[in-house]
């Protein structure tokens, strides 16, 4: 049999993302029927989801979601877990029998609390010690991954196609009010579990359609600070970027969106004199943070959803919104499969995000929006 | 005339159905519902009509040699693919790449267009593809384009909006682009210039309009509120001694 790579074939990732701005939860069905027309985008080699909401008898835990290799390795881990944190539950996570599904390690998920006196004794807060612990797992201990690791949030992926994955997961019986999936297409990357998309750290999620071509450079950056890309898949810098320009560095979001994709130079030299002494102290401060390549990029957290494309969009990507609805996918067929008449509809300019908050969320900012995001996400 | 639901249907099985009635004689066929498949009128020669409710997939009439095909809907990306001759109206907005490579026939959208419109499109002899696009298009429209016709007309714009996005006409080097609206240098590439219309230009000109305003029950005087624009590129090989100067 050919094996893939020997053979060509033709498609490219998928991405989908449903955002209620009320807060309300809504089944996973929609974001599964959603990514599912794309079908042909993805190539069985990982799906996946992430889900935010759906927690709520534990919204005080952070949710870690594990592959396991074998026992031994989990009890291993479970012996950790006791010596870090304060364990609410532990459970495997209820998954269907399916025959597209094959080679699935032992998926877990425990709600957890780190122990107060381990925080006094390294001196660091809750999220930090999570961030740590998360980095130290999935780089030092073999035959495990932390896949998830936010609060009243989860992640569910896997080897298989988007649709299949959640099935797989039983993700009709859980209620979200941000729903993103990806269909993944690799290819400069093995197809494994851990690989698959999304890539979270807290509650910070991302799904990905295209490559990252400045990864060497990005993870140079952040393992400076602590992050260790061991995941063997470029979007995994985008989470952890993220993670440490808004949640360390406390950066507003129009300000992380220009660092990632920053505006060409000369456009820059186009700009008035206050635009341009910002733009260029993002550029000279963050540089190392300015991801380059094909992308069209869904990232989720707590308070919203986030969608972003590199500056001259070589990946697709639809918004459109509906009462309270944000819908943002790489076709618009796979929002009109959700949303029959969508208010607005509008194709995001490449390095414009479309920026979903939660009208409960409290920004750092008020983020730059252009007229026509303003209209839509507002009305 | 046929018609075919394709709701829920796999893009092979509608496809298939598609070219069996056509192979079979029928002149026109009306797909409803459709919903994200793929390749729907590739390749096709024959002189059938299809109509499309809802939103086709990605490569609609890719390579297609002579159909026409008309879509009440947006359409998505890579429509006219290599596409050799024929028709295709969209009553919608098209997505990125629309005419890619595109050596014959005709589009006209409606609305707006993406990134990427005709990129490569080229012409040769009776060969003459056209795009006329009834809004606006995004960045890099026309980049590289060989020969052929694209037109914008700007229809429903806001005052604020730009008519074409950023590096229009980049790498051009045959063809003519015709823009009814204002353009600012550095939105262009560096191989295009502006100049004004001839007799000939207004004369060609005057055929596509013509059509866009019947397909799409326009009034032509709406459209002769405002001066066009023509653009062309300085040189036919703008990188002819990129590799092999000496």
């Amino acid at each position: 049999m050919l094996r893939e790579g020997q053979i060509r074939i033709p498609s490219g990732c998928a991405i989908s993302g449903i955002m209620n701005k009320k807060g309300r939860v809504f089944g996973g069905g929609d974001i599964i029927n959603s990514i599912a027309v794309m079908h042909d985008r993805s190539n069985g080699l990982g799906g996946g989801f992430a889900a935010y909401g759906i927690y709520p008898e534990f919204k005080e835990e952070y949710a870690f979601h594990f592959f396991f290799d074998h026992t031994a390795i989990k009890n291993e881990i479970e012996a950790l877990l006791k010596k870090n944190f304060i364990i609410a539950s532990g459970e495997a996570i209820p998954v269907r029998k399916s025959n597209s599904i094959k080679d699935a390690p032992l998926i877990w998920r425990y709600f957890v609390r780190p122990k107060h006196r381990v925080l006094v004794k390294q001196e660091v807060d809750e999220e930090e010690f999570v961030v740590r612990f998360v980095m130290r797992v999935n780089s030092e201990i073999d035959g495990a991954y932390i896949f998830s690791s936010g609060k009243n949030m989860g992640a569910f992926k896997g080897v298989g196609y988007p649709e299949d994955i959640g099935e797989f997961y039983r993700l009709e019986e859980y209620s979200g009010y941000i729903w993103t999936a990806h269909g993944r297409f690799p290819t400069n990357t093995p197809g494994w579990w851990g690989g698959a998309h999304p890539f979270t750290l807290l509650d910070c999620s991302v799904v990905h359609n295209g490559e990252i071509s400045s990864y060497d450079a990005n993870r140079r950056q952040l393992e400076m600070y602590g992050y260790k890309c061991v995941l063997q898949t470029d979007t995994e810098v985008v989470a952890y970027i993220f993670d440490y320009l808004m949640r360390k560095q406390g950066l507003p979001l129009d300000v992380i969106v220009k660092a990632m994709a920053s505006p060409f130079w000369h456009e820059i030299d186009r700009m008035n004199k206050k635009e341009k002494e910002i733009l260029r102290a993002i550029r000279v401060v963050y540089g190392g943070f300015l991801v380059n390549g094909p992308f069209s990029i869904l990232i989720g957290t707590n308070q919203g959803m986030i969608a972003l494309n590199d500056r001259i969009k070589l990946r697709p990507s639809i918004a459109a919104t509906k009462g309270d609805y944000l819908y943002v996918a790489s076709e618009e067929a796979a929002i009109r499969q959700v949303c029959s008449k969508p208010e607005h509809m509008w194709m995001p300019r490449g390095g414009e995000p479309v920026i979903g908050l939660l009208e409960t969320s409290q920004p750092t900012c008020v983020p730059v929006r252009t007229e026509q995001e303003k209209i839509a996400i507002n009305s | 005339m046929q018609t075919i639901d394709a709701s829920g249907m796999l893009y092979r099985d509608l496809n298939e159905l598609v070219r069996d009635s056509i192979s079979r004689g029928v002149k026109e066929i009306c797909l409803i519902n459709v919903n994200g498949q793929r390749y729907i009128g590739d390749g096709l020669a024959k002189d059938a009509s299809t109509i499309i409710e809802g939103t086709p997939g990605n490569d609609l009439a890719a390579f297609m040699e002579g159909a026409r095909i008309e879509v009440h809907g947006n359409v998505q990306d890579g429509t006219a693919n290599t596409m050799n001759g024929g028709t295709i109206i969209i009553h919608g907005d098209a997505r990125d790449a629309l005419g890619y490579s595109m050596r014959g026939g005709e589009v006209y959208v409606r609305g707006d267009v993406g990134y990427r419109v005709g990129i490569h499109m080229k012409g040769y002899q009776d060969m003459n593809p056209a795009i006329v696009v009834g809004g606006k298009a995004g960045d890099f429209f026309a980049e590289y384009m060989a020969g052929g016709i694209m037109i914008v007309l700007g229809l429903g714009l806001a005052p604020d909006e730009d008519i074409v996005g950023n590096y229009c006409g980049t790498g051009m080097h045959g063809g003519v682009i015709y823009l009814r609206g204002e353009v600012a240098p550095e939105q262009l590439g560096k191989e295009v210039k502006v100049v004004s219309l001839t007799k000939e230009d207004t004369r060609i000109l005057d055929e596509y309009l013509h059509n866009y305003c019947r397909y799409f029950g326009v009034e032509r005087e709406e459209i002769d509120k405002k001066p066009f624009r023509k653009l062309i590129p300085y040189n036919k090989r703008p990188y002819g001694n990129m590799y092999a100067g000496w």
